[in-house]
């Protein structure tokens, strides 16, 4: 019987070895581990010996179970990394045939220029402050100290707006109405930037757009001086431009400032930028918002935002900022 | 405004350095535009003369010059001006030559004729802007000299500044002077010129009335008898009039133009003959009164200009801008009847730009002349052309006064100087920057009153005052100080929101523009929008002449313009301004701010879904589209956008009409909303909603619907049956048979689950059968089976 169980074993483990597919092995261990296998007869058989056979003959049926069984599990294996490899090299893929239809989107780079200065004012302790592009005389001139016959409100640098009042209604020519607007809506202290677009009835060309914008910054509070002014300007020119940048404040005119000051950004290579104008809110603007100059004081610098928009990424054509081609658009 | 050092030093003696003036000039506020060095780069220019002209056998536009330089043959030059004579002296580049713009002169032939160097304009000197021919020299200079000798060329620097409207003493050489003088801490000298009158006195030859003495605030005239008007102004004069970019005409208009340059007074020469009446009447124009200037233009005037009239009075000038052709000085000229006067600026401003005629005189006027430093001019003028023009000066003057500025004392506080400075100056220190530059100060309790010079009419407060002693102190001598206290800075909810619905939009793709807002005429009625849009009074050019009301006509412009490139992916967004009429009683128009997303190429469903994720983007309470026929949009294929019902917006397709009418041949997915009504509007409360550990159960519904039921209406109503239903979601759409017509069947996927348990098949089917009778008694809706 011994003999029989090691035919018996010899033959299984020989089919084991045989199968060549995942498929066949899973038929394979039920002939040869299941209830009918010869194995079990095997099994079943040994109830006719003597005790003193049954037990080495036991020794042997468990011992060549035990290797069919093995070997089965091990043929599974191997036939399974088989299937597994197969279907991963039919998978396969070269991943540098992708190509995206999907673009990250852009925003237009005012957009971008605007929302970094907020971001670097806010970090100063400012808020952001908006108003109207339609303006009337009195927030965008008046309000703000220009005299009754300033070339500015002539009709070549201001667009007006047909409304029925002749020289009224305009399309502002700075962000500087909304300072009014602010100090007319809420009092003192007052810490905000403005962001904005602006119109000037001018030719357009590479360097000069018509429609364009601004950025202003207003400060108005108790004890407010002329010190401050330089020293926020230099705070700001180093924290969006950078630590290398200084600044310098040269006299100039501005009707709604006095002292005015233009001011001038230095690079760390030591050229200078012209970047925008500044002062001492005027006592009269003050007065005019109903501040009482006497006991408040401010300041108010503002400069274009356009050419450093297109400067930073080489736009040398300003007029490429109002362009819709997508060629442009998409590249930012 | 342009200046030379060494006309600067004459008045005070300011440092050689070039580059220190310009520092200076920079930081008191008269910026230096350009700074040139002159007499320089002219070694090798030697004076020639013209020995003979003769035409060129083979052009009509150069002709053969032959020159002498001196000893050896005459040269002949090819030359392309026309401006001189036999006998002329002129400057010659010789060969081998680096001319001041780089140019080195070689021998060369041109058209066939030899060219053995060349003759020089002013301009390919540097020494000026004209670029009128050749530079002719006085006839006494020496032949075969080198041209910087014979111009009396001394190394100089030309400034050009930039003057502000606060700077009316800028406008001259002496007020630069003065200012430089100030900074550096030196004497400041006007020109004092000697006059010895003879003969009769002026006033028995001239007579002056001013009419209107609130446009004239003064007005002298002097009388010069005798005078040589051939003569020619010396070469010193000249050579500093052609840098200022002044052309030397002969001697009066050039000690005109220079005692208006030195001292910044406009002044005008008349030939006494001519001036009918003998005298001058100043006077406000008639209504269309007109009067031929000397630029030979025939000017019609108003009221609010100013004329000088003769004593007759026939107009013979604008006044503060040009003067006529009648009483010019010619040839025949002998005796010259000198005006000075101070025009009101603002007036002279208003004539200048209503003719649009700026010149030197006007520019002056314009910003305020000093009204003292006529005698002084005067005195100048006739010194310089009893010298130059061997002229006799007439004793006295005659001199009229109208209205002219005030300038009472100006109370300035020291405290006051020094708290809008972040200074600590004293008084002694404000006396000090403010003295040398003509203000005038009378200490007062550690205060100052201050009259401020008469060159200064800009100067009438107090923080005028302090701008001035912040100028003389520098800027960069006020410290810095930073903004220390705390503040709570930051971003509105708004603001936030719509920099979020710009990154959800980048992040779907899109590429943000921003087109100006200006249409065509007609270009609302080529998008089928109502016409009507605000129009601008001056527009630039007509084609942008109107105020948008919309988006739209701006974005499907873009559209078309990028698919014309042949540009496939044209999906772009704008957020801007949109101008309506105003409402009622309202002086400035209805302005709100939209956005808009145009999407090439797509159609209307892709324009609701970035509406859809817009609205979950901002928490939109009950966003829906409600299908309608839309202006400029797909009548068949646009809704309204709403949120609780109010309408925010349209959506859809841009009708086909469109299109055509823009040239388009592909489909425009379009949306337009709101934003600034988005952004102020409510939000939905986002409080969090438990999630069940337990599992969840799947039902489809599917329901034949008529047509004009909203998918949205129904989905709601799915969802608002129990609390069980978690979430509803429309997956499948079905028009045709067996479908009713009118009818399409909407197919809903509907997820149910409780917080506490695992669903039972009875809690299913209850929320079922409840969903079901609500959608069908709502809507006439009927479950497909």
């Amino acid at each position: 019987m011994i003999e029989e169980i090691s035919r018996i074993e010899a033959e299984a483990l020989r089919r084991v070895d045989e199968v060549a597919a995942i498929d066949d092995l899973r038929l394979l261990e039920s002939d040869l581990v299941g209830k009918r296998s010869p194995l079990a007869e095997v099994k079943r058989a040994m109830g006719r010996l003597d005790e003193g056979q049954r037990a080495a003959v036991g020794r042997r049926l468990n011992a060549a179970q035990r290797a069919v069984s093995d070997r089965l599990s091990a043929r599974r294996a191997e036939l399974e990394a088989v299937v597994l490899l197969g279907r991963l090299e039919a998978e396969r893929l070269d991943l540098t045939e992708v190509r995206s239809g999907r673009d990250a989107g852009h925003l237009h780079l005012v957009t971008q220029v605007i929302e970094e200065l907020e971001d670097t004012f806010v970090g100063l302790g400012f808020t952001v402050a908006e108003g109207p592009e339609v303006e009337d005389d009195w927030h965008n001139f008046t309000a703000l100290n220009f005299a009754e016959h300033h070339p500015a409100r002539d009709m070549q640098d201001t667009f007006f707006v047909d409304l029925g009042r002749p020289r009224e209604v305009l399309l502002r020519t700075h962000t500087s109405p909304v300072q009014v607007r602010v100090m007319e809506k809420r009092p003192p202290p007052i810490y905000s930037v403005m962001p904005g677009r602006v119109y000037r009835n001018e030719a357009t060309d590479a360097t000069h757009l018509a429609v364009f914008h601004q950025l202003e910054c207003l400060v108005v509070d108790r004890g407010i001086t002329f010190g401050h002014l330089a020293g926020t300007i230099d705070m700001f020119t180093k924290a969006f431009f950078g630590e290398g940048f200084s600044s310098r404040l040269r006299p100039s005119y501005f009707p709604f400032t006095e002292p005015s000051a233009e001011f001038d950004i230095q690079r760390p290579d030591g050229s200078w930028l012209e970047l925008g104008g500044s002062g001492m809110v005027h006592p009269n603007v003050l007065a005019n918002c109903g501040i009482d100059p006497e006991e408040w004081s401010g300041f108010a610098f503002g400069f274009g935002l356009d050419r450093l928009a297109a400067t930073r990424h080489g736009v040398g054509d300003l007029r490429e900022l109002m362009s819709t081609d997508v060629r442009i658009l998409s590249q930012f | 405004m342009r200046v030379l050092l060494s006309w600067l030093r004459e008045l005070a003696p300011v440092p050689t350095d070039a580059d220190a003036v310009a520092e200076a000039l920079d930081d008191l506020g008269t910026p230096v535009e350009e700074m040139t060095r002159l007499g320089e780069g002219l070694e090798g220019i030697v004076v020639a003369e013209v020995l003979a002209l003769r035409p060129h056998p083979r052009a009509d536009r150069i002709q053969l010059v032959d020159v002498a330089v001196g000893a050896g043959d005459p040269l002949q030059i090819c030359c392309g001006a026309f401006n001189m004579a036999v006998g002329d002296r002129v400057p010659l580049a010789t060969l081998g030559t680096t001319m001041p713009g780089g140019m080195r002169i070689e021998r060369r032939k041109l058209r066939g004729e030899w060219s053995n160097g060349m003759l020089c304009s002013p301009a390919e000197l540097g020494l000026g802007d004209e670029q009128g021919g050749i530079l002719v020299l006085a006839p006494d200079v020496p032949v075969g000299a080198p041209l910087r000798d014979a111009l009396g060329l001394q190394a100089d620097v030309l400034y050009d500044l930039e003057v502000n409207p606060n700077r009316p003493d800028a406008m001259s050489v002496a007020g630069a002077a003065r200012d430089l003088a100030a900074r550096f801490g030196v004497p400041f000298m006007l020109p004092a010129p000697e006059v010895t009158p003879s003969g009769d006195p002026a006033s028995g030859a001239v007579t002056v009335e001013i009419a209107d003495p609130d446009l004239c605030g003064r007005f002298t005239a002097r009388v010069l008898r005798s005078v040589s008007v051939e003569a020619s102004s010396p070469p010193w004069m000249q050579r500093r009039l052609t840098a200022l970019g002044m052309r030397p005409i002969n001697a009066l208009v050039d000690i005109s133009n220079y005692v208006m340059l030195e001292l910044g007074q406009p002044n005008h020469p008349y030939d006494l003959a001519l001036v009918g009446g003998g005298g001058f009447r100043v006077r406000r124009a008639t209504p269309g009164e007109a009067l031929v200037t000397l630029d030979g233009l025939e000017r019609t005037l108003g009221v609010d200009d100013l004329l000088i009239c003769d004593g007759h009075d026939v107009p013979i000038g604008i006044a503060g801008v040009m003067g006529g052709a009648a009483c010019e000085i010619s040839e025949a000229t002998s005796d010259v009847v000198v005006e000075m006067a101070w025009f009101q600026p603002t007036a002279v401003s208003r004539t200048s730009r209503r003719l649009g005629l700026r010149t030197e005189a006007s520019a002056r006027f314009e910003k305020g002349c000093d009204p003292e430093v006529i005698d002084l001019a005067a005195d100048r003028f006739c010194a310089l052309a009893a010298e130059i023009c061997g002229a006799t000066v007439a004793p006295g003057s005659v001199d009229e006064r109208g209205q002219l500025p005030e300038r009472p004392p100006i109370r300035v506080r020291t405290a006051r100087v020094n708290r809008l400075l972040g200074t600590d100056l004293t008084p002694a220190r404000i006396r000090g920057l403010l003295e040398p530059i003509g203000f005038a100060i009378t200490p007062v309790d550690g205060d100052q009153d201050v009259v401020v010079p008469p060159w200064r009419h800009d100067s009438t407060a107090e923080i005028d005052v302090v701008e001035e002693v912040a100028r003389h102190h520098g800027y960069r001598n006020i410290p810095t100080r930073e903004l220390t206290e705390p503040r709570i800075g930051g971003l509105t909810p708004r603001q936030h929101d719509r920099r979020a619905v710009r990154r959800l939009l980048t992040g779907l793709g899109l590429a943000e523009c921003l087109p100006p807002p200006f249409l065509a005429p007609g270009q609302l009625e080529r998008c089928h929008l109502p016409p009507g849009g605000i129009e601008l009074v001056n527009p630039m050019v007509a084609e942008e002449s109107v105020l948008r009301p919309s988006l739209l006509p701006g974005l499907v412009q873009a559209a078309a313009g990028n698919l014309a490139r042949r540009i496939e992916d044209v999906a772009l967004f704008e957020i801007g301004h949109v101008f309506l009429p105003p409402p009622p009683g309202q002086a400035l128009p209805d302005e709100r701010e939209h956005l808009a997303v145009v999407l090439a190429r797509r159609e209307a469903p892709a324009a609701v879904e970035v509406w859809q994720v817009l609205a979950d983007r901002l928490a939109l309470p009950e966003p829906a589209v409600v299908n309608a026929e839309v202006a400029g949009l797909h009548p068949t294929r646009s809704a309204r956008t709403t949120v609780d019902g109010r309408e925010v917006g349209v959506v859809g397709e841009v009708a086909p009409t469109v299109l055509a009418t823009n040239g388009i041949d592909e489909r425009l997915a379009w949306l337009e909303v709101d934003l600034g009504a988005l952004l102020d509007g409510p939000r939905r409360p986002r409080t969090y909603r438990p999630v069940s550990r337990f599992p969840a159960s799947d039902v489809d519904l599917a329901f034949e619907v008529p047509d004009a039921i909203s998918a949205i209406a129904i989905e709601r109503t799915i969802a608002a049956a129990s609390d069980l239903v978690w979430s509803v979601r429309l997956f499948d759409v079905y028009r045709g048979p067996p479908v009713t017509g009118g009818c399409r069947s909407l197919a809903y996927a509907v997820r149910l689950q409780a917080p506490d348990r695992t669903l039972t098949d009875a809690d299913v089917g209850e929320v079922r059968s409840v969903a079901i009778a609500a959608v069908e008694s709502a809507y006439g809706a009927t479950l497909r089976g």
